[in-house]
């Protein structure tokens, strides 16, 4: 993604976050600057604290410590001033079921002060962005899945945001939704719209983010921008053989020296190399013979692994 | 639509009051819930009428005929129905603003998930909390309606000082809502919300709202005159017959100090209750 060249002034600044719910931190000092027009991630596993994270630039979760400046104010004494200028797109959808679809747009703009007469022109604008237009006087429950998010995402756009926070904007869209929706949000960008997002989905977050910060435990893990990450926490390229489920670990003990690292999985054992068909050949040599062997660049995704690990967190 | 430039970011706080909760624009909310009344079953809408309603058939008509007719507020014997129907909708007013105040919001809150999505707009806890309330006591002001209504084709109207029963209900209506906000903050499970219930209903049965205060022992009176139902019957009770006293303007400034502290209680309680 094409990075902006202006050197802009930070439009949030965090310091120190901290969130705790009982005796866990939810967050737990978090500090990051996000510019303005710079298209930020955050990543993480579930329960990363990333959402909260979200929720307390929005000035609806009190933080338990540490400062925040969002375009200059405290978003938690100037809670309505601040919201003025961003929009939200939460994890869950919460469109309001007792309204009809292009009510819940105009409704949600009447909360802003905005005009109704303003309102039902960019009504209609956003239905047809959203691709709803048909579906103007429908119930809201009778919406698809993907429909829903659609509406979620441009009722978030009806007070022409300053800043946009996404969290996990497109999980549970189809992949033609996706790439729409990574469209609209680059035309944002280029129109000078700060964008935050959070997401679990690799390719997203290459595709969307200037600079991204891995969170782990309420934690900071790493901070960069995509392709910065993979330089610093993996190698160019990532060799993936099979041996067979019980003989991978066998066999990994042989595979010393023939990468940076290696990572055995149950299915497979990961080579990381600058070099992933180099390494192959030396496997080879060694008398080994892999079932199946793939040699990939490496991604976000593996950078991500390897900071917050393979084990699932609930 | 403009291009956004690093001049754009820069914000300006709001230095009016309670700037942090409220945007001044309280009337969003309403205009949101009268878009939904607009397109709700009217059937849902007018359920809550009835209760009150079936109490006065039962009670009024059913056990009148065994009591006969009893002794009102300005000594006059009034029949029983009579006697009981201004108290009920003192009750009906309670309730109402009860249920609306604690458990509809509880719902909300934690459910249906309706103002976390007002709250990441301009919008404060407190426009909230007054669009919830306003819209609280306009559905009381139709209940209130409807039953005075009610009460005059059954001939137990007397007088034309019954037409303020309507107001006073609202009044009422709004000491129990202004208070059940706050209290709602403090709640985080159904087991939690069941108190309110355990709360209301001896209230709803001991008010001196089917009987004259005067059965219980001295100090049993005193517990029940600082109850605040009792305060709304004997006020509904002296409007409907038109005995007005002194005692009249103590009912009503009893309201109106439960209103005010109420106000006051659920805006200390409003990031409680919303900013979680």
């Amino acid at each position: 993604m094409v990075t902006s060249v202006r050197a802009a002034q930070p439009v949030i600044t965090a310091r120190n976050l901290v969130k705790a719910y009982g005796d866990v931190n939810a967050v737990d000092g978090i500090s990051f600057d996000v510019p303005a027009g710079e298209s930020f991630g955050l990543l993480g596993p579930n329960g990363a604290g990333k959402s909260t994270t979200m929720r307390m630039i929005g000035g609806v979760s009190q933080r338990t410590s540490g400062q925040l400046d969002i375009m200059g104010l405290d978003p938690e004494l100037q809670g309505p001033e601040v919201r003025a200028h961003l929009g939200v797109v939460p994890q869950q959808d919460n469109l309001d079921e007792e309204l009809r679809v292009r009510d819940n747009l105009i409704i949600y703009g009447r909360y802003f002060g905005l005009s109704r007469s303003y309102l039902a022109q960019r009504a209609d604008e956003l239905l047809e962005f959203a691709q709803l237009e048909d579906k103007a006087k429908a119930r809201v429950d009778s919406l698809s899945g993907g429909m829903k998010r659609r509406l979620t995402i441009a009722r978030s756009l009806i007070n022409d945001p300053k800043i946009l926070l996404l969290d996990e904007p497109t999980t549970g869209l189809d992949p033609q939704a996706r790439h729409v929706l990574w469209d609209r949000l680059f035309r944002l960008k280029e129109r000078g719209v700060t964008l935050v997002l959070t997401t679990h989905y690799m390719d997203e977050a290459e595709q969307l983010c200037d600079r991204l910060i891995v969170v782990d435990k309420g934690q900071i893990m790493a901070e960069g921008s995509p392709a910065e990450l993979i330089r610093k926490h993996s190698s160019r390229e990532v060799l993936e053989v099979r041996f067979g489920t019980d003989r991978n670990a066998a066999a990994a003990d042989q595979l010393d020296g023939t990468g940076d690292r290696i990572e055995v999985l149950p299915d497979r054992v990961l080579v990381y190399s600058e070099n992933g068909e180099e390494s192959l050949e030396v496997i080879r040599a060694r008398g080994l013979r892999p079932m199946t062997s793939l040699v990939r660049r490496a991604s976000l995704e593996d950078v991500f692994l390897r900071l917050t690990g393979r084990s699932l967190i609930d | 639509m403009s291009i956004l430039h690093d001049d754009d970011y820069i914000l300006a706080p709001d230095r009016r009051p309670l700037s942090a909760l409220y945007s001044r624009n309280a009337r969003a909310v309403i205009e949101r819930g009268f878009r939904v009344i607009k397109s709700q079953n009217w059937v849902v809408l007018v359920s809550g009428f009835f209760e009150p309603v079936f109490y006065l058939l039962s009670m009024g008509i059913g056990l009148g005929r065994l009591v006969g007719s009893v002794q009102g507020p300005s000594g006059a014997p009034i029949s029983y129905a009579a006697y009981i129907a201004p108290a009920l909708l003192a009750v009906s007013a309670m309730n109402g603003a009860i249920y609306d105040s604690t458990w509809n919001i509880f719902f909300k809150m934690h459910f249906g998930k309706l103002y976390q999505s007002m709250l990441y707009t301009s919008l404060g806890p407190f426009d909230i909390a007054v669009g919830e309330i306003f819209m609280a006591l306009f559905r009381g002001f139709l209940y209130a309606l409807g039953f005075t209504g009610v009460m005059a084709v059954m001939g137990l109207i007397a007088t034309p000082w019954a037409l303020l029963l309507v107001p006073a209900a609202v009044t009422v209506a709004f000491g129990f809502a202004s208070f059940g906000m706050a209290i709602t903050s403090y709640m985080k499970t159904f087991q939690q919300m069941d108190v309110i219930t355990f709360v209301m209903l001896p209230m709803f049965l001991f008010s001196a709202t089917f009987y004259p205060l005067s059965v219980y022992p001295e100090p049993v009176q005193w517990v029940v005159e600082a109850l605040p139902l009792w305060h709304g019957v004997e006020l509904m009770r002296e409007i409907s017959t038109g005995a007005f006293s002194v005692l009249t303007l103590v009912h009503l400034l009893y309201y109106l100090v439960m209103i005010l502290v109420g106000l006051a209680f659920t805006t200390r309680r409003l990031r409680a209750l919303f900013l979680r």
